[in-house]
């Protein structure tokens, strides 16, 4: 009977497992459709930025409330799981507490001590969560970028993280109870289920609680294995890639921004007065696409960016156009990124290779009214925890519309041609620029 | 000016360096409330013996709002050709007194073949003081109660946020600090070729946005190191009919004003 359980349990750990793997190069994969871009320089600078941003939640408490809740969820999260290693042993060899029973008591009744009261923590903060995105309604929380799936989504996570923890505190306090009335071997030490449950649980028979401890560890070992699987559906990956996105995220000053290699190639043939244009022009076979007008012309850092986002909308919460009214959203940016990544990825999982959907990042999920309306101030990129740039995306899509398509609003064309003409945004002659010296 | 202000060209005809290089940019140049920053910082160079030129008719537009604006030809167009100016004359250190330009000449042209010093005014100008080579008589901003906004382009662009500040606790100014300010700064709405267009359609402009949340400190004056910022704040404070005598004031205004 015992040997029965184990093959389902290792059964089901091998198909979530297997599952997840799946998945996350499936995602590997989209990420890697965007261009080539080299962040390996300064290693040591890197790992201090994963440590300080992501493992130190460094820019977390800029919102002091939700920074706290999210640090109490993350600090949980991180240490729950190490329970996840008895679960495992237990489940594989039809054991109960191994870690009990081998390890010095002390040791043992830390380590659930400390995990019975963490679990209780989260399950407040996700409580508190759930009222701040539903009953308060913090406006971040509840804006048009969310509507449909994204909201839902939200809730869901912390639906499922409340059930796991209510999970863990049953299995622990039935399992006490039942530690005291001699049916199980006495180990471990549970200060919050026990003083939650231990009135009601104490009047329960035997079986019932033997029941109950024995399903709530299995409702929590498959709820490990599905929200592992849900990841993918959702904005909770950031739970994994927060730590690649920190540390290949940009690390020159936020106001530099890049330059576009085949353009410094073309300009220079221009200002060379030596260069032969004819030569030239057979030199380089197909002349390389300015910016970006689909998720595959960016860079795969902007891809890593966009699965990585959990749209917290702190980036549009105090992006200035968005808070004067405009159509601009930088948590939209990166939610339409992603979305149009996927919806690549399908057609290419669909039919081997890429088909034309006639579709395009440009146009079909970002506007130009949107694009034009950024002021390159960087606060999205200053306010965001993870260090995602939506500015480098709006930047791309601006590089297109004017290279290619040269399709900038027009007043924005008079002060580039006043550039070209008059070597000033505006239409003063060169010859006056030191005027101001006779003044 | 009291005092002749030298080009590049005429220190080499010399055969002389100067100690800097005064990068003026197209608003200090052309833009007539600009230019008043410009006067008051050229004003300060001199009263402080600094031998300083600037390029006159051969600077040309850094390229900030072609590149920002998606036209990376013609930025790198326009930085190749003030680099080839820059490096011609051998140029180490220079000094700005718009964010924009500092920005480009200290984080984008280094790629393209133009290394050099670049300092923001604010920059300069606390070293000059510091250094004792100005000094601040009067006092006439005592205890004024002045706001600074913090410019995208010198702040978070730049991490460059005390100098600012420091000039005018040396002013000995009530400094008030607006709610979104430093790192959380709220910009003026002309950074990324905004100046040069229209807004898009929305509530409000990001000008008055910025204006009303400065005017909840009831400042005498708003304090600010981009003739850009400048440029949207006086914009902000006449769309609210503001008859009253609150003013915006580049720093190199401030302290001019505070040293003669």
């Amino acid at each position: 009977m015992d040997y029965i359980q184990s093959i389902i349990f290792l059964l089901l750990a091998f198909a979530g497992i297997g599952l997840f793997v799946r998945n996350i190069l499936k995602i590997k994969r989209n990420i890697l459709l965007g261009k080539a871009e080299n962040r390996s320089d300064n290693p040591s600078k890197r790992w201090k930025l994963v440590l300080r941003i992501a493992v130190g939640q460094g820019k977390m408490l800029a919102r002091p409330v939700a920074g706290i809740l999210h640090l109490v969820v993350y600090i949980g999260f991180v240490i729950i799981n190490i329970e996840l290693i008895e679960i495992f042993v237990d489940g594989i060899w039809g054991t109960h507490r191994y870690f009990g029973k081998i390890l010095p008591s002390p040791l043992y009744n830390l380590t659930t001590g400390t995990v019975d009261i963490l679990s209780f923590s989260v399950l407040i903060a996700v409580t508190l969560f759930f009222i701040r995105r539903n009953i308060i309604k913090v406006p971040r929380l509840n804006s048009k970028d969310l509507l449909g799936w994204p909201h839902m989504d939200g809730n869901l996570i912390l639906i499922i993280e409340f059930l796991m923890m209510l999970s863990l505190l049953i299995m622990n306090a039935a399992d006490f109870t039942l530690q005291k009335k001699g049916i199980l071997y006495s180990c471990g030490f549970f200060p919050v289920s026990n003083c939650i449950f231990n009135n009601v649980f104490s009047t329960f028979s035997v079986e019932s609680l033997y029941i109950m401890q024995k399903s709530a560890w299995w409702f929590h070992y498959l709820g490990v294995l599905f929200f592992l699987n849900y990841l993918y559906f959702s904005k909770h990956l950031h739970i994994l890639f927060a730590f690649p996105n920190t540390y290949f995220a940009n690390l020159q000053k936020q106001g530099q921004l890049n330059d576009l290699d085949s353009v410094t190639k073309e300009v220079k043939l221009l200002l060379d007065p030596n260069a032969d244009p004819y030569q030239a022009s057979t030199e380089e076979s197909v002349p390389e696409k300015f910016g970006v007008s689909d998720a595959t012309d960016l860079s795969w850092i902007q891809l890593l960016n966009a699965y990585t986002c959990t749209e917290c909308g702190r980036c549009t919460s105090s992006c200035p156009a968005n808070l004067t009214g405009k159509k601009l959203s930088p948590r939209k940016i990166m939610m339409d990124v992603r979305d149009r990544i996927e919806e690549i990825g399908r057609n290419i999982d669909k039919n081997g290779n890429f088909l034309d959907d006639g579709k395009q990042l440009l146009g079909n999920y970002i506007t130009p009214e949107e694009i034009w309306a950024c002021t390159t101030c960087n606060a999205c990129v200053e306010a965001c925890p993870l260090l995602i740039n939506p500015l480098s995306i709006l930047i791309d899509l601006r590089r297109y519309l004017v290279m290619e398509k040269t399709a900038a609003p027009s007043e924005l064309n008079s002060m580039m041609s006043n550039i070209e003409n008059n070597n000033a945004p505006w239409q003063f002659s060169q010859n006056d620029r030191a005027n101001w010296t006779k003044e | 000016m009291e005092r002749p202000i030298k080009t590049m060209a005429e220190f080499k005809a010399e055969g002389k360096s100067p100690e800097i290089l005064f990068w003026v940019g197209c608003a200090g140049s052309f833009d007539d409330r600009a230019k008043k920053i410009t006067k008051s910082f050229a004003s300060l160079l001199q009263k402080a013996n600094i031998e300083f030129a600037i390029l006159g008719q051969e600077e040309g537009c850094t390229g900030d709002p072609a590149k920002r604006a998606g036209n990376e030809f013609l930025f790198q167009m326009q930085a190749l050709m003030n680099i080839e100016v820059l490096n011609s004359y051998e140029i180490k250190k220079i000094v700005t007194a718009c964010p924009h330009c500092f920005n480009t000449l200290k984080n984008e042209y280094p790629q393209l073949g133009g290394t050099y010093e670049v300092l923001h005014h604010t920059q300069f100008l606390l070293s000059l003081l510091n250094e004792g080579r100005i000094k601040v008589k009067g006092g006439i901003y005592k205890g004024k109660k002045i706001t600074f906004h913090d410019p995208c382009y010198l702040g978070r662009a730049n991490d460059v946020y005390e100098a600012p500040r420091e000039l005018l606790a040396q002013l000995e100014v009530n400094l008030l600090e607006m709610k979104r300010c430093k790192q959380n700064g709220l910009c003026c709405g002309a950074g990324g070729a905004q100046m040069f267009k229209e807004p898009e359609p929305g509530i409000k402009d990001i000008n008055v946005e910025r204006t009303e949340e400065a005017l909840l400190l009831n400042p005498d004056i708003i304090a600010t190191g981009c003739p850009f910022c400048n440029t949207m704040l006086t914009d902000g404070l006449q769309s609210k009919n503001n008859n009253s005598q609150i003013y915006v004031k580049d720093l190199a205004e401030l302290l001019n004003e505070n040293l003669s």
